[in-house]
């Protein structure tokens, strides 16, 4: 669905990223793996195509996106969430969902119709918002929730677009335990549909719902593989995962 | 669970609060439309349509700051320029004056196109750059051109009549002409901030890399804003030009286009009213002040600094967060 070849990334003379291929498959839910500033957003970047490449080519569902604008990109179902959690903070939880819904119901450059003429949105706006769990909070300000909620707010909007490539920035960073479950639940849940690429720390999330891992380190690829292959590489287990034993 | 029943909490307050400001929102419209429908009465005509014409214009540039995020140092474009287009197709070719008006607004319109296409993808100071080198060019022009007739302006335009039956000479006639088209402009400008439109331009304010990433090409959408902006800008500059029979460099000097920012930020940014009473603060000065030695100038910046050392979100955004304004029902919008 969605793959890279040598894909480079150069800051001056530093390389944050060199040479990196990856292949996302569709109903598959792949990790980027690596310890910090090992380039796992850069290279998020780069598949997005909020940065550039300086080498390399990407490839989308059959077609090179390697020089398309990032909103082309996501028009094309490419859909990413961002690190620091990205939520429309003044808006309700339900119209974070809507304006997400407007593009792809031809209701976003209307000035001249009211309000009101989202309002049949709202049916699916609401039932995204049952299957994340958050319905409950729909009519709430998104700055008000708990840091966990939001990034639950936040997958329900980028599956409002319904993604054929979903790309999770660290979907769990920050979240309780028992959000971990949830959301854990819903990625699995997608990728029976879609093609998801995540980066996430929490090592049991990425054994448990992941079925391809790749360890960046430096920014280049150290191993791949599924995660009982590379959590026995010695090499990963020194660079990264040595830690966890101590 | 405890955070669930406390957000739904704030939020049911929140929809009782939107309910008494709507009701607050009605009575203050009402009061406001009546007090300017009987203003020719006590007022002098011409003062209150100059007040209402800059008023138009600085809620016109109230959206691009306040609801885009855009801060423009070459609004003057758009007020002079169609002041200048509004003249010239009034007196040159004798065209009626809502005619004369739309052709301001459509050259407005063009030349907010062309200066948005240039400066939209810059962002902050860079932009307010660009937008004050092209409002710099367009001032040449308008010294140089021939229409304009340089540093005489075009003067004696007739205001003729509207519709071709309403005589516009007559002071009433041209005061509830005036007052039409800015409640027009005011409705306009609502209607693009409550519009599907106007949430994605939200969107794009609380969180652009996020709108960019739901498939929304945001210089698209500040285009649109801007543009928008710019005829509503030239709306009221071509009234002016009506009003005052003349259309003159003043309007498109820099100068005009900082006058502008004054008002909007006296007013509250991001306010659908405050910078009609930003407005209708430096006009006065202006006015009162013009007949005194006292250079009218230093008074307008004094007001300024002690706006942005002590009310920082103007009048009318401070009014709104206020005890009165939340007890009223107001609440200051980002």
């Amino acid at each position: 669905m969605l793959s890279a070849r040598g894909l480079t990334k150069r800051f001056g003379s530093f390389a944050a990223v060199k040479d990196v291929d990856l292949d996302v498959h569709h109903a598959r839910v792949h990790a980027l793996i690596g310890p910090n500033g090992a380039g796992k957003t850069t290279v998020f970047n780069l598949l997005t195509k909020f940065l550039q490449p300086s080498a390399g080519s990407i490839n989308l569902l059959g077609t090179d996106i390697t020089r398309t604008a990032p909103d082309k990109v996501a028009r094309m179902g490419l859909v990413r969430s961002f690190q620091i959690s990205a939520v429309f903070p003044h808006l309700t939880v339900l119209d974070n969902v809507r304006v997400a819904l407007q593009r792809p119901n031809n209701l976003s450059t209307q000035f001249w119709l009211p309000m009101s003429s989202l309002d049949r949105l709202n049916d699916r706006a609401e039932e995204l918002l049952v299957s994340v769990g958050l319905h409950n909070e729909r009519n709430a300000v998104a700055a008000d929730l708990s840091y966990g909620r939001k990034r639950v707010l936040e997958i329900a909007t980028t599956l409002a677009l319904d993604p054929k490539v979903l790309l999770l920035d660290e979907p769990m960073a920050g979240m309780g335990q028992e959000d971990i479950g949830t959301v854990s639940g819903i990625i699995k849940d997608v990728a029976k549909e879609r093609a998801v690429l995540m980066v996430e720390h929490n090592l049991s999330v990425v054994a448990n719902i992941c079925h391809h891992v790749t360890v960046l380190q430096r920014g280049e690829i150290l191993a791949e593989g599924d995660y009982a292959t590379v959590s026995q590489d010695p090499r990963v287990r020194t660079a990264y995962m040595g830690t966890e034993d101590d | 669970m405890s955070h669930a029943t406390h957000t739904e909490a704030s939020s049911s307050k929140r929809s009782e609060r939107s309910q008494s400001a709507s009701l607050t929102y009605a009575v203050f419209l009402l009061t406001g439309l009546a007090l300017l429908v009987v203003a020719p009465l006590f007022f002098y005509p011409i003062f209150l349509m100059k007040l209402l014409c800059f008023a138009l214009f600085a809620c016109a540039f109230n959206l691009l700051l306040g609801y885009t995020g855009l801060l423009s140092f070459g609004h003057a474009t758009f007020f002079g320029g169609a002041a200048y287009f509004t003249a010239h197709a009034v007196k040159e070719w004798g065209l009626t004056p809502e005619l004369g008006v739309l052709l301001g607004v459509a050259g407005a319109a063009a030349l907010g196109l062309i200066m948005g296409f240039v400066a939209i993808r810059r962002q902050g100071i860079y932009f307010a750059m660009i937008t004050l080198a092209l409002s710099q060019m367009f001032f040449f022009f308008c010294l140089q051109a021939e229409f304009t007739r340089g540093e005489d302006g075009i003067q004696q335009v007739p205001r003729g009549h509207l519709f071709g039956f309403i005589d516009l000479s007559v002071a009433t006639n041209m005061y509830y002409f005036v007052l039409a088209v800015f409640l027009i402009g005011m409705v306009i400008i609502w209607r693009f901030i409550n519009s599907p439109f106007g949430m994605i331009l939200k969107s794009i304010r609380e969180n652009e890399a996020r709108a960019t990433s739901l498939g929304y090409s945001v210089a698209r959408y500040k285009l649109g804003a801007f543009v928008m902006s710019a005829a509503l800008a030239g709306l009221a500059g071509g009234v002016k030009s009506l009003v005052f029979q003349f259309a003159t460099l003043t309007d498109v000097t820099w100068q005009m286009s900082g006058e502008v920012i004054l008002m909007t930020l006296l007013g509250g940014i991001g306010t659908l009213i405050g910078p009609i009473f930003g407005a209708g603060l430096v006009v006065t000065l202006q006015n009162y002040l013009a007949t005194s030695d006292f250079p009218v100038t230093i008074i307008t910046g004094v007001v300024f600094m002690a706006c942005v050392l002590l009310f920082r979100r103007g009048l009318i955004g401070e009014f709104y967060a206020s005890r009165l304004g939340r007890r009223l029902g107001f609440e200051h919008r980002h």
